[in-house]
Parts: structure tokens; C-alpha cells; sequence
């Protein structure tokens, strides 16, 4: 059955018409129309489904509607004037971490945390840290050049 | 795949989260286990009661020489040292190695406990502890050791309408010594056998053997393990009759390093 689940979205308060086994990224998708979050493995594995919620890097795929009550969600939508996300983007471009972009949602949500975390990440924690974010094109070189371009513009 | 239609309740208070589970309600923390079994329909509870708000159902304390931790407590949380002093710091690395931090946003050290899968990285550690699973069921509170808690493949001391309320762990002194060894091929997968082992000044040793499809092997003391690491490991593990020669391999290689480790 189908009732009125409540929570915050980019900022703005929603209410969206959900079962309660609707899983956010479904909810976020056809609830709301942000399409922006990518639906893979639908079992936590893949990361492509990763959204901050309440603050804190989440699956998406294993968050359903009921316990998302109240939450407050920020999908790659919601980052405009975010300073992290803009240089992300930017080095995400300059270094070729994208090819067909299908990861790459959950690779900037879980790049963002990585960043704000680890500020003194090096190559090998980017990567241990980017084991849940699959990407089958870029072959990751990319991705962590990206990565540790913003972490090292950020060290000054 | 989506799950198959299910309720949702969200119990605010012990009592109300006892009396769904009594009505037949399924527990559910941080969903990361029950999650993608939900949603590959491998479980279809009708009803589920979620947890996370009840109160104190995260969080450490301590008192005296005890350490509680409650079982909503996430793996990120311990991860990010919410655990004081030496046993904190090596929980904290356990934690660091469990799933993929946006699981372990979420995770919680008691559902990864009740959930029981053999490969779990507490479910292979915490018996090592000389702790304490404090469980509240109908008839109130009750206590189960750590190493009797896991019974078997997704199968605990806990029954269907029990909940675990939290961990009680010993404070361990700075000079504790601590082994442990995690085989899996890439970062945040599932152990392929885990070996640990806690040596604390004035005590005997304890080893714990895990993640080889069944219930966690404690080596209650494991003196002569600190001692030949590399000749008691391979005796303790071929008395286990692990059928597959690679994972008796690996399981030798495990503990010998987590006892050289801790020596
Ligand atoms: C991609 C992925 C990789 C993973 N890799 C690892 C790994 O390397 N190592 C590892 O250890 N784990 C791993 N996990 C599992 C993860 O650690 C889970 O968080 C944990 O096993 C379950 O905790 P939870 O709070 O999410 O429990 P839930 O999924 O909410 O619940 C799990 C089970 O426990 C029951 N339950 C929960 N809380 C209670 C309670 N208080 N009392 C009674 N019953 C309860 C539920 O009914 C359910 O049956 C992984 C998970 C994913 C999705
Ligand atoms: S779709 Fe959520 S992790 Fe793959
Ligand atoms: S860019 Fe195609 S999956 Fe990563």
C-alpha cells in the first residue's frame, strides 16, 4: 500500500506517494524525477546508487522508503555552489574520470567524503577508499588522478 | 530486483519494538544485510521494525572496566574511534576493513552480529574479547557470552523475538597486543578466513579462527599458537577437517600471521 513519505530532498521538503519497500533510488527516480541517481546492483555492491544521507555517503539501493522517513538526501543534483563539488567536476573533466558517466553519481558523492575525511589521503587510500564505486569504462586511472588533484589543490 | 510488498514500523519505544516482534515483525538496523536480501527477495518478512530510534540503541559508554557498545553503534562510528582507548584503536582497524564506508555509514555492529554470516568481521573478532551480548527479549534482559553467540551459518543465540541491545567489552590495557588477519582479494569483500588474536599481559592469550562457513573457532588459550605460530597453526587447523585445501591454506596462513603479529 502506498502512503505519503516525508523527507527532505536538495534542501527542499518532499512528500512522495511510495510503498514501503520502494528503495530510494527508486524513490528518488520515479518519485521525484532525479534521474541523476544510477541504479546497478541493487545489493550495495556496485556504489553507483551512492547519495548523502543525513551528511554521510549512502546505498541508495538498500535504503527503502519507510526508514528514509524524515531523512534528509542530497543527490548529485543538490551540489550546486558546493567548493568540493565544483573542483571535483572540474578534475573529473580535465583528467578523463568519465566515459559513459553511468558510475559517476556515486563516484563524486564518495569522492566528496573522501576529500572532506582524508585530507591527507594518499594514492593507495583513494583507491582503497573507491573499492565500493565500480566503474567499467575508465579503468580508474582517471578517477584517482581526479581525486588527488582536488586533495592536492586543497593542501595548498 | 525489488523486494516483495512488506509493512513498516518504526517503534519508539523497547516495549512497542518487543510487542511487534512478538506479532511476528522482522528487526531492521542499518539494512545493509537485511537490505539486498529484501530486495532479492531471499527474505520477505511481512513487517519490519526498524530500530534505528530507539532510544539508546547507539552509542559507547564505559563503566569501570567495561566498555559498552550499543547495537545500533555503526561500523563507521568505531571506525572514526567513538570507542576509547586500546581496544577502541583495534576495533577501529577491524571497522576500517568492513564493507565500503557508505555501508558502514549505516551498518551497525549489532545487526552485523544477529544477521551471523560466517564471514562477517565481527562476528570473527569480537569473540576474541572476554565480552558479553546483552539480549532483551519478553522475560527481560540476559546475557550471552561472545563466543557462544554465533551458533551456526546465519544462526545466533538470539530467537525470533529477541533483540540485542548491545556488546560489553573489557577495557584493555595499552600494552595489549593485538593479531589480526582479514584474506580477501579487493578491498571491503567478504574474508575468505580471518584469524585474530588478543594477548593481554597477565592472561592467556585468545585466538579466534573464523570465516570458514561455520562458527567462529576460539582458541581459548592460545599460549602454544604464541609460541610456534607457524606449527600450532597447522595442527589447529587440520584437526578442523576444512574440506577445501586452498581455504585450509589460507586459514594456516591467517593465523600463523595474526599469532606473529601479536607475539
Ligand atoms: C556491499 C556490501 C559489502 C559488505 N561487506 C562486508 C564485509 O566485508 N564484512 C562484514 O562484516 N560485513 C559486510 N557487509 C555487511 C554489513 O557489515 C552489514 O552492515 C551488517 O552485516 C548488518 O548490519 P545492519 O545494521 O545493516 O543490519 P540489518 O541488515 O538491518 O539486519 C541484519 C539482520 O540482523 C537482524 N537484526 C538487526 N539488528 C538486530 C538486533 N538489534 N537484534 C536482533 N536482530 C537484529 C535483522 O533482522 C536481520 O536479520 C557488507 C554489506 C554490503 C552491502
Ligand atoms: S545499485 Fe546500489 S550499490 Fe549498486
Ligand atoms: S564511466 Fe562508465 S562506468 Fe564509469
Amino acid at each position: 500500500m502506498k502512503r505519503p513519505i516525508s523527507l527532505t530532498v536538495n534542501g527542499r521538503a518532499e512528500t512522495v506517494l511510495a510503498e514501503p519497500r520502494t528503495h530510494l533510488a527508486g524513490l528518488l527516480r520515479e518519485g521525484l524525477r532525479l534521474t541523476g541517481t544510477h541504479i546497478g546492483c541493487e545489493h550495495g555492491v556496485c556504489g553507483a546508487c551512492t547519495v548523502e544521507v543525513d551528511g554521510a555517503p549512502a546505498r541508495a539501493c538498500l535504503l527503502h522508503a519507510g526508514a528514509a522517513e524524515g531523512a534528509s538526501v542530497r543527490t548529485v543534483e543538490g551540489f550546486d555552489g558546493d567548493a568540493v563539488m565544483t573542483a571535483l567536476r572540474e578534475a573529473f573533466s580535465a583528467e578523463h574520470a568519465l566515459q559513459c558517466g553511468y558510475c559517476t553519481p556515486g563516484m563524486l558523492v564518495t569522492a566528496r567524503d573522501i576529500i572532506l575525511r582524508l585530507p591527507d589521503a594518499d594514492e593507495a587510500r583513494v583507491r582503497e577508499e573507491l573499492a565500493g564505486n565500480l566503474c567499467r569504462c575508465t579503468g580508474y586511472r582517471g578517477i584517482v588522478r581526479a581525486i588527488l588533484r582536488v586533495l592536492a589543490q586543497r593542501r595548498g | 530486483m525489488k523486494p516483495a510488498p512488506f509493512d513498516y514500523a518504526r517503534p519508539a519505544d523497547w516495549s512497542a519494538a518487543l510487542a511487534l516482534l512478538a506479532a511476528g515483525a522482522r528487526p531492521v538496523a542499518g539494512g545493509q544485510s537485511l537490505g539486498p536480501m529484501l530486495n532479492l527477495r531471499v527474505a520477505t518478512p511481512e513487517k519490519l521494525a526498524d530500530l534505528r530510534h530507539l532510544p539508546g540503541y547507539a552509542g559507547v559508554t564505559q563503566q569501570g572496566g567495561t566498555i559498552r557498545i550499543g547495537a545500533g553503534t555503526t561500523h563507521a562510528a568505531i571506525e572514526d574511534g567513538a570507542v576509547p582507548g586500546r581496544l577502541g584503536a583495534i576495533l577501529a582497524g577491524v571497522a576500517r576493513r568492513i564493507a565500503y564506508r557508505p555501508v558502514r555509514n549505516r551498518g551497525t555492529i549489532g545487526g552485523s552480529l544477529a544477521h551471523a554470516d560466517p564471514a562477517a568481521d565481527w562476528v570473527a573478532v569480537l569473540p576474541c574479547f572476554r565480552g558479553e551480548a546483552v539480549v532483551l527479549g519478553p522475560a527481560g534482559e540476559r546475557r550471552v557470552k561472545l563466543e557462544r553467540f554465533v551458533t551456526g551459518m546465519l544462526a545466533t543465540a538470539l530467537s525470533p523475538e529477541e533483540l540485542l541491545l548491545a556488546v560489553e567489552l573489557p577495557a584493555l590495557p595499552e600494552a595489549a597486543r593485538w593479531g589480526h588477519w582479514k584474506f580477501c582479494r579487493k578491498p571491503g569483500e567478504f574474508s575468505k578466513a580471518t584469524a585474530c588474536v588478543l594477548a593481554v599481559p597477565g592472561e592467556a592469550p585468545r585466538a579466534v579462527l573464523a570465516a570458514l562457513d561455520a562458527p567462529p573457532f576460539v582458541v581459548a588459550d592460545a599460549s602454544a599458537l604464541c609460541a610456534a605460530p607457524e606449527a600450532e597453526a597447522a595442527r589447529l587447523v587440520a584437526a578442523l577437517d576444512v574440506a577445501d585445501p586452498w581455504r585450509a591454506a589460507i586459514a594456516r596462513t591467517a593465523l600463523r600471521r595474526a599469532a606473529e603479529a601479536a607475539s
